[in-house]
């Protein structure tokens, strides 16, 4: 478990780092702020309304095809560390499985969903 | 020959810090808290030298494709015009928008920098020479990277700007989509190796050129080509830099940010591109293997020969539309990334290959 020790150790030290980098800045930089350069980068227009608004639902159709694919890929790893071991069986076993999923992506793609205009 | 861990080759150089540090006399637990926390200060001070030295290449790299010269005033060919730029950044004022979303705003850019970061823990820089050999490595950084996606997110969203949000949600479906195709290329080696961990899979190319599995034909090269395409998209380089396409959305996710925060998203995406050209080294090109020189040379040679390979990719072809972008990774990456792993599965159960 040592070696996972160095990962929750690299989390807290990547933090640090970063914060330590921006209370040196802090230190260092001018401070000057006004009206024109705290108002929302638009190439110089003023900006009408919010950004937080309703967007394309596109995007979650793509990040619901690609849970479905993530999850099919945490299989795989297993499957592909023990595969040496396992033989034709576990073969016809996943080709069944990436067959079912294809499926499914080539029901999406008939359907327009993967079509992005 | 083994060497120890984590030093390899340089325990002369770095080995005394060691027993410096076992001369206190602490615990064991708190002995390796330290040294961990010494090797993560260690390692920002190589991303941040190499993403120094990085940018000033890309620089003379795209003004020579450009016929210009590039940086040429400070120092030989301009060498530390990047430290001139790092030191002008930590200057620069940090102009917060007013209508931003606090916690998030500031939070985005930590959180790309430290999922960056967490990926050196198990890159093997040489043998011997790696953090912590995590037995589930290659997963382990695929996993830790994904965490740009929502730091991304959250800078598009922080930042209250319509070209920000925009660019922040693209480049989400864009990682998310070449996340399949990346794995389902790196899936290939992991199932000839039969580990995951990134030590074992250069170990399993040892000895003479051939063993590298970009040479394992047909599956080899292909998953090569594979990654390295997906790979070009999960580090956000043109051809595929839609999210921070400059013409239309002048700079994406970032455009808020200044000053030491958008030096944090810069760092990254150079360490990104430095981590996965590494991983195409470690999983296709030997790792540190390699004769005559010490093996960190070896591993750092190939590394920017692939960082390269990447940077010729971005000046010298042009961007692709959104369209086109998803439909690569979804219509044609994705069935060949899955029917080469079919195929590399179906090779190694009958045998055939050396």
């Amino acid at each position: 478990m040592s070696s996972y020790l160095a990962v929750l150790i690299f989390i807290f030290a990547g933090t640090g780092i970063v914060l330590f980098t921006f209370f040196l800045a802090r230190l260092l930089r001018p401070s000057n702020p006004y009206p024109a350069k705290t108002v929302n980068y638009e190439c110089a227009e003023e900006p009408i309304g919010d950004s937080w608004v309703m967007f394309n639902p596109r995007f979650y159709i793509f990040a619901l095809i690609f849970v479905i694919f993530d999850v099919e890929a945490v299989f795989l790893f297993p499957w592909a560390v023990a595969f040496g071991q396992l033989g034709l069986y576990a073969l016809v076993e996943m080709v069944l499985f990436i067959l079912i999923l294809f499926f499914g992506l080539f029901y999406a793609w008939k359907k327009g969903a993967l079509q992005w205009v | 020959m083994t060497y120890p861990l984590p030093f390899g080759e340089l325990h002369g150089v770095f080995g005394w810090l060691y027993e410096l540090l076992e001369s206190t006399g602490l615990p064991q637990p708190w002995l390796d808290v330290v040294r961990y926390a010494a090797l993560g200060a260690l390692v920002f001070g190589v991303i941040s030298l190499l993403a120094l030295f990085l940018v000033w290449w890309e620089r003379k790299i795209a003004a020579h494709i450009q016929q210009r010269f590039g940086p040429m005033r400070h120092g030989w060919h301009g060498w530390y015009q990047t430290v001139a730029d790092a030191v002008k950044l930590l200057t620069k004022e940090d102009i917060l928008v007013d209508t931003r979303d606090k916690f998030v705003f500031f939070w985005a850019p930590v959180i790309c920098f430290v999922a960056a970061f967490l990926a050196y823990v198990t890159i093997p820089f040489g043998e011997g020479l790696i953090v912590a050999d995590l037995n589930i490595g290659i997963l382990y950084i695929m996993a830790i990277t994904t965490f740009t996606i929502i730091s991304l997110l959250m800078a598009g969203w922080g930042s209250n700007n319509k070209y920000a949000l925009l660019g922040g949600i693209r480049s989400a479906a864009q990682l998310i989509s070449y996340e399949i195709p990346m794995v389902a290329s790196i899936l290939v080696v992991v199932l000839f190796v039969g580990s995951m961990s990134m030590v074992d899979i250069v170990e399993a190319q040892s000895g003479w050129i051939t063993n590298w599995y970009v040479f394992r034909v047909p599956f080899g090269p292909i998953a090569f080509i594979t990654y390295i395409i997906a790979a070009t998209a999960e580090a956000n380089r043109t051809p595929f830099d839609i999210p921070e396409a400059e013409q239309e959305l002048v700079a994406g996710y970032n455009i808020e940010y200044s000053g030491m925060k958008f030096a944090m998203f810069f760092l990254a995406e150079f360490a990104n591109g430095f981590t996965v050209s590494a991983i195409a080294v470690t999983l296709f090109f030997g790792g540190w293997h390699g004769p005559f020189l010490p093996s960190w040379v070896w591993f750092l040679l190939k590394t920017l020969g692939v960082v390269f390979l990447l940077m010729l990719f971005r000046w010298t072809y042009p961007r692709l539309r959104v369209d086109q972008l998803m439909e690569f990774a979804w219509k044609f990456l994705v069935p060949v990334t899955f029917a080469n792993l079919i195929l590399a599965a179906w090779m190694k159960y009958a045998g055939w290959y050396w």
